[in-house]
């Protein structure tokens, strides 16, 4: 069968070594005829450097004002099989594991009901069906809710909480990143099929520094697994990485606080100086392991560039320890979570993330607004507080 | 909250919603903080006003739109 539409422009992009996405929406193509018009539509906007998507309006499912980002086709008559184009997205399980029955049947709901493409996951961290008008949503809904799994968030609300594989996967995991992400997941369930706040928030849990949800970059809340007491050190490993690479290059003079370095042939670390990044035990990981006494750091504010510009998470809680919290079912957090969005909720403006709200009305601020005693550690980065500004003649 | 103070702040969310359609586009906390002063008097709780919100939502009187950010409005067969 010959093409429905030609793509000379998308057609370069299915060459090179690569997986290309144009080759994957091809062969869903080949069994649904509104792909095949999504294709034609994709090879104009590459061609005249826009999209041709209408953004928003409505779409969505019976009791729920998220889970579906509705997007319409600016040339309906050209291209009817993607006039209405929506996705629905889908609360992942904690961790990202599914078994391969959940996957087909999945992708069996996504042939007959929508354009046979998935998105494995969003940026948010969900599942995706792309391409579904407004009266197969309903029928969508139900068969991924018979599959046991429900709509997550769009929209001004609680977006879906995502988090790493944790300890169930990875030996650096300081803390259960999966049971807290659920456990709040199925706390928050009305916030996040609702939407009731200002602009969207997000949480995300990483289980260590190295942060593979990226949630210091990406979340207005994020969980990052950290220790209180001493970086464990055996000295025999140490020993053996030394003759195998130049630690003191790749190891030591990378550690961004220099707080360790060689006595004779032990390795010295300065545990009060060390600000827990992770590159010496991600370099050494036989003879470096993170302290006993686990917790996380939680982080507020950071967001991505839309509306006022990029931000990094600042430091808001250096020692949250989620294990002790997580025998009273999350207490502690949940009322600071509460305080939170009540603060925000009060004083927000319309598409204001929480962080931006700090960033106008000043942390001291927020910080009683939210009933928490500002410290020292409460920092935008390392070496830099928010409370104290110097002149210039007093910084020298 | 009595059932019919319920059905006062349904009946006064929904024709706020109805009268400003296609001329200012409500945010749930907006009715909140509107519904909290319109019955201040009754000593109404803002979750109060959001289960009235949310009986409306599973009634199908109210409908959430987006544009750029969230917001409330009647069912386009409405």
């Amino acid at each position: 069968m010959g093409k429905k539409h030609q793509t000379p422009l998308l057609d370069e992009l299915k060459k090179g070594k690569w997986i290309s996405f144009v080759k994957e929406i091809e062969r869903a193509a080949e069994k649904s005829e509104r792909t095949e018009d999504l294709l034609g539509q994709v090879e104009e906007s590459y061609r005249d450097k826009v999209n041709h998507w209408k953004h928003g309006g409505m779409a969505g499912v019976k009791g729920y004002g998220a889970g579906m980002v509705g997007r319409f086709s600016e040339f309906p008559e050209k291209y009817p099989g993607i006039k209405e184009c929506h996705s629905m997205r889908i609360i992942p399980s904690a961790g990202f594991f599914y078994n391969t029955d959940f996957l087909r049947k999945l992708a069996d709901i996504s042939e007959k009901h929508a354009g046979g493409l998935l998105n494995f996951h969003g940026a948010t961290g969900n599942i995706q069906i792309l391409g579904m008008s407004q009266v197969e949503a309903e029928d969508v809904f139900q068969a991924v809710a018979e599959l046991g799994f429900d709509l997550g968030g769009s929209g001004s609300d609680l977006r879906t909480p995502s988090c790493c594989a944790g300890q169930a996967r990875c030996e650096f995991a300081n803390y259960d990143t999966m049971k807290i992400c659920r456990h709040l997941t199925e706390e928050y369930l009305d916030e996040l099929h609702r939407p009731a706040f200002n602009y969207k928030f997000k949480f995300k849990f990483s289980g260590c520094a190295n942060d593979c949800v990226a949630s210091a970059a990406r979340s207005d809340l994020a969980f990052i697994g950290t220790w209180k007491d001493k970086i464990k050190i055996n000295q025999d490993e140490v020993k053996n990485y030394a003759k195998k690479f130049n630690v003191q290059k790749y190891v030591l003079d990378k550690c961004p606080t220099k707080c360790m370095w060689f006595e004779s042939e032990n390795l010295v670390i300065d545990d009060e100086n060390c600000v827990k990044c992770m590159h010496c035990i991600n370099e050494l990981p036989k003879a470096l392991k993170a302290g006993d006494e686990r917790g996380c750091s939680i982080l507020i504010g950071a967001k991505a560039p839309l509306v006022t510009g990029p931000r990094m998470g600042m430091m808001l809680v250096p020692f949250y320890d989620v294990n002790e919290d997580a025998k009273n079912d999350y207490e502690w957090l949940k009322s600071l979570i509460s305080n939170m969005w009540e603060f925000w909720d009060e004083y927000g403006v319309s598409r204001e993330r929480i962080g931006e709200l700090i960033g106008r009305v000043g942390l001291n601020t927020f910080l009683e607004g939210i009933g928490l005693e500002p410290i020292p550690e409460m920092v935008e980065h390392p070496r830099s507080n928010p409370f104290i500004k110097f002149t210039e003649d007093e910084e020298e | 909250m009595t059932d019919e103070t319920k059905k006062k702040v349904e009946d006064k969310i929904l024709g706020l919603v109805t009268e400003y359609v296609g001329k200012k586009r409500f945010k749930p906390i907006d009715i909140v903080k509107e519904m909290e002063k319109e019955f201040a008097s009754e000593g109404l709780t803002k979750d109060d006003i959001k289960a009235a919100l949310k009986d409306l939502m599973d009634e199908e009187k109210l409908v959430y739109g987006y544009a750029g950010g969230s917001f409330l409005t009647v069912p386009e067969n409405k």
